[in-house]
């Protein structure tokens, strides 16, 4: 006979909403005609994502000061930090389908592909070019990444943080591909992310089953039981070391990202922003479930580890981003830079360092959906105006553009009264809490280096002539109105007031296994 | 024949997938090499099943076959999308997006 397992379906409501959601947009797909699909898919997605967030929050205020539950028979942990990260994802996730639907900036009313099987510029694609139709299934592909996301970062067992990185990652390598315009771009960004990203979950497996061979279990409770029972061993620290390179990946944490420029280049816009935002957050709950809650008591094993990428993830990305010609791909240097400053933050205590980490996590995803927003909006007759030079003068065509983009890129930069100084003041002040401060002169530097990059774009949009056969800005829809309307409110008011949110991110700031 | 063996034969089918990924030009050629990595882990996996006496690692050996067939679906869709339009899977005409 058979025990089924312990399943608490009040905890797991969050990922039960958006993964339903998600199977319902594949039957729509399958069954719905064609022109209601548009409509159906995306307000199916916002219910998912939406209802998820939603219900995330009524957990939180229905545990109160409950630390959290282990359930489905020891593979899910549903706790603060946990429920944090899903809310932030869901919430980020319910922006960025926004931006997937957005009908009024390109004239054939959408970023995604007409049909995807239809080879680039072939006479049938060009016809397509111009054609309502969409793939629609981006939607329940979009809606079932959020939902890998939110089961990554409350995975409590190897084998389910690796089940949810696929169902994160194979959605994702799809929809990178299915960008409407400059598809040849868009069709290699997939490519050379799929192959890396799988080469990097290769690295990710072989962690899992050398730590597995090593301790016996792949609970993380049960590795931290026999790491402080039983010390670590060479296999142990070998397989630790792998399962980092997997998550630092999906993190975009250099000298594993070389894949993020190229992709986040070429992928549709709205899906760059998405990738850049929720899988970030997801990489990094996930890597802190992995270090505090497996390896917390033998931090010795990782700590030099993510000192040394920390610092190489913010060097890389400033003085790489120093040298860019495409905004698309500066926000991505950007990005790795942003992970190194993370990493300062995981490095701090456990208390301080998550809860820093949390907030930083909540305040970038947020401020980096809002400046990719910004970037849809710039467009010539072919697409997006992605090149700098291009975006000379822009304050002039458009004020409110700029002014909103020059908001958004000092917030980047970290400068006061944005959400971006709060949260690297946090996860530094965590850094120097565990005596890191070399760290953090390192990141202070690398902050002001940064600052330049973010201040050159503004530089070129208010005190360059606009060329004559310039982008022009279109007139954003709904949609993209509500993302940068929520993003720049929440840059501002977590930099002018951050504390009720900063409160709410210690509160959560627990970890159980 | 003792476990290490296994060990060890895993850890060398492990590095000729990671140096084939590293160093063939072909997309599909690629995937395979990715695809023997996993298989490698598979291997581990089941030997460490044996060593530590737990069927854990027999039960994950079967989530990865599935994960590997998963990710074979995906990753033809997009080989093969490009392959139409480029006549071609290697992984350096794939030029158009760098610096």
């Amino acid at each position: 006979m058979i025990e089924a397992p312990d399943l608490s379906l009040a905890a797991l409501t969050p990922l039960l909403f958006v993964f339903g959601a998600a199977l319902v947009g594949v039957l729509v797909e399958s069954f719905a005609p064609r022109h209601v699909r548009q409509p159906v898919q995306v307000a199916l997605a916002l219910v998912g994502t939406v209802g998820g967030f939603a219900s995330t929050v009524f957990l939180a205020l229905a545990d109160g000061a409950d630390p959290g539950e282990v359930t489905a028979a020891g593979a899910l942990a549903v706790d603060g930090a946990g429920l944090f990260l899903q809310a932030t994802i869901a919430g980020l996730g319910a922006l960025s389908i926004l931006l997937f639907a957005e009908r009024g900036l390109d004239p054939a009313k959408s970023a995604f592909v007409a049909s995807a099987a239809v080879p680039a510029g072939s006479p049938r694609d060009r016809e397509l070019l111009t054609d309502e139709r969409v793939q629609t299934e981006v939607y329940p592909l979009a809606t079932f990444a959020i939902g890998g996301m939110m089961l990554f970062v409350a995975a409590n067992d190897l084998l389910v943080m690796f089940i949810a990185l696929e169902v994160l990652s194979l959605p994702l390598y799809l929809i990178c591909g299915l960008a409407r315009r400059r598809r040849l771009l868009s069709q290699e960004a997939a490519v050379k992310y799929f192959l890396l990203g799988a080469f990097a979950s290769a690295f990710f497996l072989y962690g899992l089953a050398l730590v597995y061979g090593a301790t016996g279990t792949i609970r993380l409770s049960g590795i931290r039981a026999s790491v402080t029972t039983e010390g670590t061993g060479t296999l142990l620290v070998l397989g630790l070391g792998l399962l980092v390179v997997g998550l630092m990946f999906k993190a975009s944490v250099a000298p594993f990202h070389t894949w993020t420029p190229d992709v986040y280049q070429g992928a549709p816009t709205p899906v760059t922003a998405f990738m850049a935002a929720c899988t970030k957050v997801a990489a990094f709950g996930a890597v802190l479930r992995l270090l505090y809650v497996a390896f917390g008591t033998a931090d010795w094993t990782w700590r030099p580890l993510v000192y040394g990428i920390a610092i190489v993830s913010m060097v890389v990305g400033v003085v790489l981003g120093l040298t860019q010609t495409d905004v698309k791909r500066m926000l991505a240097y950007s990005s790795i830079a942003h992970a190194g400053f993370l990493l300062t933050g995981v490095l701090g205590l456990a208390g301080s360092g998550l809860s820093a980490t949390l907030f930083y996590l909540l305040a970038y995803g947020l401020t980096t959906i809002g400046a990719f927003a910004v970037v849809t909006l710039v467009r010539d007759g072919d697409g997006e105006a992605t090149q700098l030079a291009q975006w000379a003068g822009l304050a002039r065509r458009s004020p409110l553009t700029a002014g909103v983009m020059t908001f958004l890129l000092l917030a980047l930069a970290g400068i006061p009264l944005t959400s971006g100084f709060t949260g690297k003041f946090a996860v530094f002040r965590a850094a120097t809490e565990v005596g890191a401060w070399p760290l953090v002169v390192v990141a202070l530097v690398t902050s002001a280096v940064a600052g330049y990059f973010y201040l050159r774009l503004v530089v070129l949009m208010y005190f360059s002539e606009p060329a004559e056969d310039g982008p022009s800005v279109g007139v954003p829809g709904l949609p993209t109105t509500i993302v940068l309307a929520v993003t720049v409110t929440a840059t501002l008011v977590l930099g002018v007031v951050p504390g009720s949110v900063l409160d709410l991110a210690d509160r959560a700031a627990a970890l159980v296994g | 024949m003792t476990l290490t063996n296994y060990l060890v034969l895993a850890a060398i089918l492990f590095t000729v997938g990671a140096v084939g990924v590293l160093v063939r030009r072909n997309a599909i050629v690629v995937f395979m090499c990715i695809e023997l990595m996993l298989n490698s882990v598979n291997l581990t996996l089941v030997t460490f099943a044996r060593a530590t006496g737990t069927l854990d690692g027999q039960v994950i050996a079967f989530f990865v076959m599935v994960v590997a067939a998963a990710e074979v679906v995906v990753g033809l869709a997009i080989i093969m999308s490009i392959y139409r339009t480029r006549r071609s899977a290697s992984v350096d005409d794939a030029n158009l997006l760098k610096y």
